[in-house]
């Protein structure tokens, strides 16, 4: 199956789905198989790759982008509903 | 992958390489463009640079930045030879200017309108300068030219969401490529680093280096914040997240990961030249034109500017590498665009994207036009602080 994530960085707890991916499909991405999306990831939005506790830090570009405000379910889409930036509130 | 291709510039006599090597019409003031327009039409060979400044902004760093600017077009190492039109009673005029730019180190002649006859006569000597110059310096050739004397800029302009997903990740992995052959690389766009100061000031080669990371930074969310008031959470906008950014530092890693992953070196002022080499940061404004001119000035020979609703701006003598993030825009103006970075989307290896985008550059560096190149798609401006008086 052709990639439809992609993992910026080694660290990153997060790809980015580089089409629309609907709730129940598979990601895959280069370097991993088997992830199931959990709900529908908008394309070029983020898709989480293991289970992220409430208050974990969300990495991307192998950096910390925003902390999450919820518990995250690996597969689930990660944006502005279950996270928010560790020094703005945007 | 192995530099195994060898790379030529043109040898200029202060060290520095050329990866081109054109005859520069450059005015100093915005009332001669008439003049600068009727060269290019007669020469069209030449590199005429016409400019809607050089006058009109009394304020010191308006002024630094205006002699600095046309100084280092002058000094640019693309450039083999100049023609300098000049008015004659304009603050960056051709007195001034030939104090700075006397070690250039290439073949210059000066005119000004007011002395030389005229727009019409000044406009023929200048077209008669320009060809004569083109012959002149003709019969230079290439050479080889070591890897640590290329000093590549990284731009992006007209992004869009997968921007900081396909190209300026791929455009990051030739930066660092660049950086393990000894190269300099050259970044700017501070508006496009608030939110990662942090991150950048980690990767600082020192302390000292740290602070002025963590400095131009502040500065540029103070100017932002002064600015745009409580419009100034719309540096990252409702568009930016609808396309899956979620946080400003978020959006600013997608902006910064052009420069690729090393330890930045130094922090140089708009326009100004590097004394280190490897990855390098520039204090200057996001504006595409303005962005573009600072990393000229400061020497980059050729440049790469990722873009994703597309944009077909080059800059004047120096080749632009336009990387699609996406297929769509490559498609929609198939004659404005180098690589197609979205074909990361379609599968295409990561790894095989970088080295295609390699051997793209060594190519342009020895030679072969570049899409804006081929097209004259050139835009010259530069950053102002002060509102003309």
């Amino acid at each position: 199956m052709k990639p439809n994530l992609l993992i910026i960085h080694p660290h990153d707890n997060v790809a980015v789905a580089l089409c629309a991916i609907g709730a129940g499909e598979t990601a895959v991405a280069q370097g991993i198989e088997g992830l199931t999306a959990v709900s529908d990831i908008p394309a070029s939005h983020k898709i989480a790759l293991e289970d992220i506790a409430a208050g974990q830090e969300i990495v991307k570009y192998g950096e910390i982008v925003a902390v999450s405000t919820h518990a995250i379910k690996k597969g689930e889409w990660v944006h502005t509903h279950n996270l928010e930036s560790k020094r703005w509130k945007r | 992958m192995e530099a195994m291709t060898e790379i030529t510039g043109y040898a200029r006599p202060n060290g520095t390489f050329g990866v081109r090597n054109h005859v520069l019409v450059l005015a100093t003031v915005s009332c001669v463009t008439g003049v600068i327009q009727r060269i290019a039409r007669e020469v069209p060979e030449a590199v005429c640079v016409p400019h809607a400044w050089g006058c009109g902004r009394g304020g010191p760093r308006d002024v630094q930045v205006l002699l600095r600017v046309l100084s280092g077009m002058v000094h640019h190492p693309n450039v083999g030879a100049v023609v300098l039109i000049g008015l004659g009673c304009e603050v960056s005029n051709t007195r001034t200017l030939a104090a700075m730019i006397g070690d250039a180190g290439k073949p210059l002649e000066i005119l000004n309108v007011q002395e030389d006859g005229g727009s019409l006569a000044t406009a023929r000597k200048g077209a008669a300068a320009a060809r004569r110059l083109l012959e002149q310096i003709g019969v230079q050739r290439r050479v080889p030219m070591p890897w640590n004397r290329v000093l590549a800029g990284m731009e992006c302009g007209g992004s869009d969401a997968m921007s900081g997903v396909t190209a300026n990740v791929a455009i990051g992995a030739v930066a660092d490529w660049l950086v393990a052959q000894g190269a300099t690389v050259i970044f700017g766009e501070n508006t496009e680093m608030i939110g990662t100061a942090h991150v950048l000031a980690r990767r600082a080669k020192n302390d000292r280096v740290a602070k002025q990371i963590e400095q131009m930074v502040d500065r540029a969310e103070r100017l932002t914040q002064d600015l745009m008031g409580d419009m100034a959470s719309l540096v990252i906008s409702p568009g930016n997240m609808d396309g899956g950014m979620s946080t400003i530092a978020e959006k600013a890693m997608g902006s910064i990961c052009k420069g690729g992953t090393t330890t930045i070196n130094q922090v140089v002022d708009y326009g100004e030249a590097p004394t280190e080499r490897g990855l390098i940061l520039q204090d200057g404004p996001g504006y595409d034109g303005d962005s573009m001119t600072g990393l000229a000035v400061s020497g980059a020979q050729l440049m790469f500017f990722s873009t994703g609703r597309g944009t077909p701006a080059g800059f004047p003598g120096v080749p632009v590498i336009k990387v699609a993030s996406n297929s769509r825009v490559c498609a929609a103006m198939p004659d404005d665009m180098d690589v197609n970075a979205g074909a990361l989307v379609e599968g295409k290896p990561r790894e095989t994207l970088r080295d295609e985008m390699i051997d793209l550059m060594m190519r342009v560096i020895n030679g072969e036009p570049t899409q804006a190149e081929r097209h004259g798609m050139d835009v010259f401006s530069f950053m102002t602080v002060h509102p003309p008086f």
